[in-house]
């Protein structure tokens, strides 16, 4: 285990910043959010950030491809490139296992190229959770905040932060801090513990922490997907894309090609099921009311992504959709209105 | 407030019984007292869940849009500054008056949980208020605050507590409602305006380029009611979802805004929901600032029926660009 005064974090980024591209949590007129990190940025290690750390591997708009037309003749340019090694620093233990989630996605068969150049390259910081908030629940997910994985693991505590590595990688990244991280002794071990000791208490008592998932099974779909319940639930959504967009598992996207001078771009950007055109077809939009998509954004996370993913949830509880949804509605409540009676 | 809420119950249920209406809009009970969601109530037992205490700023008067559309005739609590949404709506021809039945409510400004947890208190699982304390718990323990201190910036600058003419059908109010100091609305934007053109671009680089696109702030604005947004609509060119670089988003608020100039009643609900808290309503308010300067004081939504100066001429109007000339 090493250290570094919480004092030093710009010292240590700028060690970082010098072998690898760092993406941390920055903040900008006010808030936090991943951007990658300048020599010094304001970085906040003890506010959750808005959007989740899922841009590092799936950005919410990226070039996928360029048509180059001259007459008939069309070229097609190609425009993956490598990817240098890049570090996501701070990253807490409901993102690092969002990443687990998106993986199950994007790399199985046809493996996503764009997905995978990114997250081969991404070297993950993670950061133990010092102050649980009320808006939290990722224990129903087998997730210990004070513990998260990835290549190097830190913590916060007094003036300090600690930092593990885990794997190879998480040792290059010590070699590249090696001026600035200080070897720790068994007293900072011990406040390491203590810490540990002192959050796993309060993740205990998380409001929303023992949720009841048992009835969200792949042979309910129908009765799930037909409860009058989606109604009331749904009333008041006002369609916007909070929560997708803050969301670390959300993985939906949509595909443009956009108009150049000389050819056509494609790209692809994060799309929302809470917008009405995310099913528009040629012909048909196959879910015309509120009700359907706001189902249909959480049928998948409890029901159609664990009938596919042996039994995983879509969901690591980091509770900012919970935060952000202007109108208070949010996938705790649906599991406790849904969940809370049997389907048979 | 529990005086309050009791009153819009019985009044509620009063209504429902009597066969005057056959629902009730307001806001259902949350999990931790701040989580409160707009909502829709067809039975008088439903209503066990009915709630008004200081987590209630969402706006009700745009649902209305959609439930006048239906049969029967449904009852609203609006808050003063959600009259003038109101009464907006009706000039727009988007609410059927003879489907809404309205009861004004007393308003003591509402509270923001974030400003709560800006504050470095984490954790509320609960929270009371009396008079202007509130007493927020938390999973570390418990915290005092004064209302004034985390209430929602739309409240703290609140334009009037007046309701807006001939909105409501009858009021609840039990006690005086103390105005906020009129100053205050506009001493953003005057700010913004003191500063030099480098220096506000900077401002609103900053904070624009935070935003997401989740379109919160459009679709919770009582004034964006278009059937189909234009940004909406894959075949106006704009798609809407992608941007080339994070400042991109600029011309998206700057458009919006611009759209709803004249018709902005100053809700503040723009920038209640957006979730990179980009203060929104400061566009929104320049406009404001501008069309009360150049053609007397105007508030959108104060008489349903009302002409806005932007689309009324009159011979005495200002010449375009006439308050830009030296010396004005």
């Amino acid at each position: 285990m090493f250290k570094v005064k919480l004092t030093q974090l710009n010292a240590l980024l700028d060690a970082l910043a010098a072998s690898y591209p760092v993406f941390a949590p920055i903040v900008e007129a006010g808030e936090a959010n991943y951007g990658e990190y300048k020599a010094g940025a304001e970085v906040n290690l003890f506010k959750q950030t808005v959007k989740s750390a899922k841009d590092a591997f799936f950005p919410q708009s990226q070039d996928l491809m360029k048509f180059r037309t001259e007459g008939k003749k069309i070229d097609i340019i190609d425009l993956r490139r490598d990817i240098a090694p890049f570090v996501i620093f701070g990253v807490r233990a409901c993102d690092v296992k969002s990443f687990e989630i998106l993986d199950r996605v994007f790399l199985s068969e046809p493996v996503d190229t764009f997905y995978k150049a990114r997250r081969e390259k991404g070297v993950i910081v993670s950061l133990a959770c010092a102050k649980p908030e009320e808006s939290c629940f990722c224990t129903n997910f087998g997730i210990d905040a004070t513990a998260p994985k990835g290549d190097v693991t830190t913590y916060t505590e007094g003036e300090y932060l600690y930092w593990i590595p885990n794997t190879d990688k998480g040792e290059q990244l010590t070699e590249a801090a090696a001026n600035v991280l200080e070897s720790a002794d068994k007293a900072d071990e011990k406040a390491v513990e203590e810490q540990k000791k002192r959050v796993g208490e309060v993740l205990r008592r998380l409001p929303n922490g023992d949720l009841d998932l048992s009835e969200f099974k792949p042979e309910k779909l129908n009765e799930l997907f037909n409860d009058p319940d989606w109604d009331e639930l749904s009333q008041s959504c006002l369609g916007c894309g909070s929560c997708t967009f803050v969301c670390p598992t959300c993985q939906c996207y949509d595909i443009r090609d956009f108009k150049t001078n000389d050819g056509v771009k494609r790209f692809r950007c994060w799309d929302s099921c809470m917008y009405t055109d995310f099913t528009k077809m040629a012909a048909v939009n196959s879910r015309n009311f509120q009700l359907q998509r706001f189902r249909q954004r959480f049928m998948h996370k409890l029901v159609y992504y664990p009938s596919n993913n042996d039994g995983i949830c879509m969901c690591v509880g980091c509770g900012r959709c919970v935060k952000k949804c202007p109108i208070s509605m949010n996938i705790v409540k649906v599991i406790k209105k849904v969940g809370g009676k049997k389907h048979d | 407030m529990q005086e309050l809420e009791n009153l819009m119950i019985k009044k509620a249920v009063e209504l429902l019984d009597g066969g005057v209406v056959d629902r009730v809009i307001g806001w259902k009970k949350g999990e931790f007292y701040y989580d409160n969601t707009p909502a829709t109530f067809y039975k008088k037992e439903e209503l066990n869940d009915f709630v008004y205490n200081g987590f209630c700023g969402a706006n009700l008067s745009k649902y209305l849009v959609a439930e006048s559309k239906k049969g029967g005739k449904v009852l609203v609590f609006l808050k003063p500054c959600d009259t003038y949404s109101f009464n907006q709506l009706l000039t727009e021809k988007r609410i059927d008056r003879d489907k809404v039945y309205t009861v004004g409510i007393e308003c003591r400004g509402h509270l923001n949980i974030e400003s709560i947890r800006a504050r470095g208190i984490e954790g509320v699982v609960g929270l009371e208020e009396k008079g202007d304390e509130v007493t927020v718990k938390t999973l570390y323990g418990d915290a005092k605050l004064k209302r004034g201190e985390v209430m929602l910036e739309k409240c703290l600058s609140c334009k009037t507590k007046k309701f807006a003419h001939n909105a409501c059908d009858e009021t609840i109010v039990l006690h005086e409602m103390p105005e906020e100091d009129p100053n205050k609305r506009f001493s953003m934007v005057i700010e913004l305006e003191k500063m030099t053109p480098d220096e506000r671009f900077a401002f609103w680089k900053s904070q624009l380029s935070k935003c997401i696109r989740c379109n919160a702030c459009r679709n919770v604005c009582p004034a964006c009611t278009c059937f189909k947004c234009v940004f909406d609509n894959p075949d106006s060119g704009i798609a809407a979802k992608a941007n080339d670089d994070r400042f991109e988003e600029k011309l998206f608020h700057i458009i919006r805004s611009f759209h709803v100039a004249g018709r902005c009643t100053d809700c503040g609900e723009c920038s209640r929901v957006c979730p990179q808290n980009i203060p929104l309503h400061l566009l929104n308010r320049k406009y404001i600032k501008d069309i009360n300067e150049l053609y007397g004081e105007y508030q959108a939504g104060a008489e349903a029926g009302s002409r806005a100066p932007l689309v009324d001429f009159r011979e005495e109007d200002i010449n375009p660009g006439e308050n830009l000339k030296e010396g004005k």
